[in-house]
């Protein structure tokens, strides 16, 4: 349930600029049958990964090069559609660390923060440097959320909610926390 | 200061109110299960030693991975012996836990967005949540209704409380008076159609106007449903006389029902509330709508000229669909047609599919589906004799579960099959790899079940 802590990713980018991929996409339905997480990341985007037949496509993800990148770039509303956490799950799993749209799909960016997936909405302008540069080495920064760009692609600040950079930082679930209430939770219960 | 809908439902439901440093703790007063996205978070529960905190406030029921036949013997043709081991782990896991369960005896049993209702457990004011995006469905009757993943299932479980923060809110107007032959499927379809597949992202929709007010519950649910399919994780309408009409005398119906109405009727939007968003349809513009693309969003009139591509993306989804900017989209030949999922698949749905379908015959070229919401829809249905209708047309009477909207107990299409299907998500590869799939109502898809080609119900049936 817990996972690595999450400060600061160097890491080449892979690139898949179609906007709306959404999580049939990310993880088809036929892989959400297991009761367990494990190995999900086999099956991440199987639709590019894999032929009719099961062969391993030449798809980058299937490359060493690409199977090293801990960012994953996407179009434009990533994430969207059913709210299976196998979606994060394989991603991790494969081993993304960070996802970079300029927009991210609501259930999807909650689902990655609690699986240490840093999902971050960037500038219009610095998605595109990095849709238009694929393979670049960028550097994610949790503590100052900071997007840096090679080649004087130049910095770029992101936005990411208190809590959950502090879980992310730290390598916490929110299950702790959650537990820490039960008395306030008991007592609303008893008042309303 | 005049409060929305949400905002009066989302203050009752504060724990610990959120801060700069933390979300809000969120009490949640529904939690439905199901065998898919629980599984993990029961397991997290074993592992830390933890137990339900409130089994009264759950309720458990299969319909992913479940097959919508039975053989001969009996015995149910699970797509693979995995999908029968996530079915009986919901079983297990409920039972060990004290769930109520509706499983394969139950008279409730269904797709757990058509049974929550059914029961009476989904109540306006409610928060309800469940491991699955179209719990949206439920905002229909006043709730703040949203879908979660499995880790928050967990917390759930364990707490009966969530961490989020508030979203803004945004205001569907949609009135004046709808054109003969469209339907609440279409109205939904034309809405995501003009704000975009994410258009709803960071926003709690509330659907307001005379088309809502006038709509059915299961015509509203139908609007809820696929108030995610444009980024929404919630979309609410305000409970009135046809909500608590419909709420009467079921499993969960609250005793002192005159007082509860009373509360539930004061949950409406204040005159004068500030929404963050608004937008304004005119009922008279929306046409009989199916979508052309690979996302719900790409939605056009059915009696229109399928639009250029404005980008790559655009490009592409035609090139999946087979289909060309500039021509028709109506004549397009069908190959499957799926009736059912919890968009379409209550007794109102069944109706007015059946109603096309009497006394005609499936093309020969096409296999029809339909599949009931839950047995409790099953068994109205075939009470109504509307079952016979499907079946002397040429159409699979099948048993309630979500089937072919997401495929996962295997009722998929053939690469390259064209599907019109009353489901929620035409995604490529969704109703099988290669699938194309046409998001329609159900009397579009009966209609074109008929016709064999995409066809305009309001053309079926003036030659009736």
């Amino acid at each position: 349930m817990t996972f690595a802590p999450l400060t600061t990713v160097t890491s080449r980018t892979l690139v898949l600029p179609l906007e709306n991929i959404d999580t049939d996409q990310i993880m088809p339905a036929k892989f959400l049958s297991m009761t367990t997480k494990a190995g999900l990341g086999e099956h991440v985007f199987a639709n590019l990964r894999y032929d009719a037949k099961g062969n391993l496509t030449d798809h980058e993800l299937n490359s060493e090069d690409g199977k090293a990148c801990e960012i994953l770039v996407a179009g434009h509303n990533f994430g969207c559609g059913s709210s299976r956490e196998h979606a994060p799950w394989g991603l991790t799993d494969y081993g993304f660390r960070v996802v970079i749209s300029s927009e991210i799909a609501d259930i999807f960016r909650g689902n990655s923060l609690k699986n240490g997936l840093l999902p971050i909405v960037i500038d219009k302008r610095a998605h595109q440097w990095l849709l238009d540069n694929p393979g670049a080495d960028v550097t994610v920064d949790l503590d100052s959320c900071e997007v840096r760009l090679p080649r004087n692609g130049g910095t770029y600040k992101f936005d990411v909610d208190a809590f959950s950079r502090h879980c992310l930082m730290e390598g916490v679930d929110e299950m702790g926390y959650l537990q820490n209430q039960d008395d306030a939770i008991a007592a609303y219960e008893i008042e309303r | 200061m005049p409060k929305t809908l949400f905002d009066k439902v989302w203050e009752r439901h504060i724990v610990v109110p959120e801060t700069e440093a933390h979300p809000a703790t969120f009490y949640i007063d529904l939690h439905l299960i199901h065998e898919v996205t629980s599984p993990q978070a029961f397991t997290v529960l074993r592992e830390r030693g933890l137990k339900v905190r409130r089994p009264d406030r759950t309720l458990a029921t299969i319909d992913h991975s479940t097959p919508t036949k039975v053989n001969p013997d009996g015995s149910r043709p699970y797509v693979t012996a995995q999908a029968e081991t996530q079915v009986e782990t919901l079983l297990a896991n409920a039972a060990e836990h004290g769930i109520e369960t509706h499983g394969w005896e139950s008279d409730n049993r269904g797709i757990v967005h058509v049974m929550g209702p059914e029961l009476g457990a989904t109540q306006p004011g409610m928060t309800i949540v469940c491991g699955d995006s179209h719990t949206s469905t439920h905002g229909a009757f006043g709730a703040i209704a949203f879908g979660i993943g499995t880790t928050q299932v967990g917390h759930v479980l364990a707490n009966q409380s969530i961490l989020m923060r508030k979203p803004k809110t945004m205001a569907i107007n949609v009135n004046g008076q709808l054109a003969e032959g469209v339907t609440p499927k279409d109205v939904i379809l034309a809405i995501i159609a003009k704000i975009g597949i994410g258009g709803g992202t960071g926003y709690a929709l509330e659907y307001r106007g005379n088309v809502f007010e006038e709509m059915s519950m299961d015509g509203r649910m139908t609007v809820c449903n696929m108030s995610i399919e444009a980024g929404a994780r919630c979309g609410m309408i305000a409970p009135d006389e046809t909500t608590f009409s419909y709420l009467k005398d079921r499993k969960f119906t609250p005793e002192n029902y005159d007082a509860a109405c009373a509360d539930w009727a004061s949950l409406a939007t204040d005159e004068g509330s500030v929404f963050d968003k608004e937008v304004h349809i005119a009922a008279e513009d929306i046409r009989p709508m199916v979508t052309y693309g690979t996302h719900p969003g790409m939605g056009m009139a059915i009696d229109a000229v399928i639009p250029a591509a404005v980008d790559a993306t655009d490009e592409s989804a035609l090139d999946y669909m087979q289909l060309k900017a500039g021509a028709k989209i109506a004549g397009t030949p069908v190959d499957k047609v799926f009736i059912g999922s919890c968009t379409n698949s209550r007794m109102e749905d069944l109706r007015a599919a059946a109603s096309i379908f009497k006394g005609r015959k499936v093309a020969s070229n096409v296999t029809a589906i339909v599949v009931p919401g839950s047995v409790l829809v099953k068994a109205r249905a075939e009470d109504e004799g509307l079952d016979k209708v499907f079946i002397a047309a040429g159409a699979e009477w099948r048993e309630a579960g979500c089937s072919m909207c997401l495929g996962m107990n295997g009722d998929i299409g053939a690469p390259g099959d064209l599907v019109v299907s009353t489901s929620n998500r035409n995604f490529m590869g969704r109703q099988g790899p290669g699938v194309r799939t046409v998001l329609a109502s159900p009397e579009t898809a009966a209609a074109s079940a008929i016709a064999g080609v995409i066809t305009d119900p309001r053309k079926m049936e003036s030659a009736a």
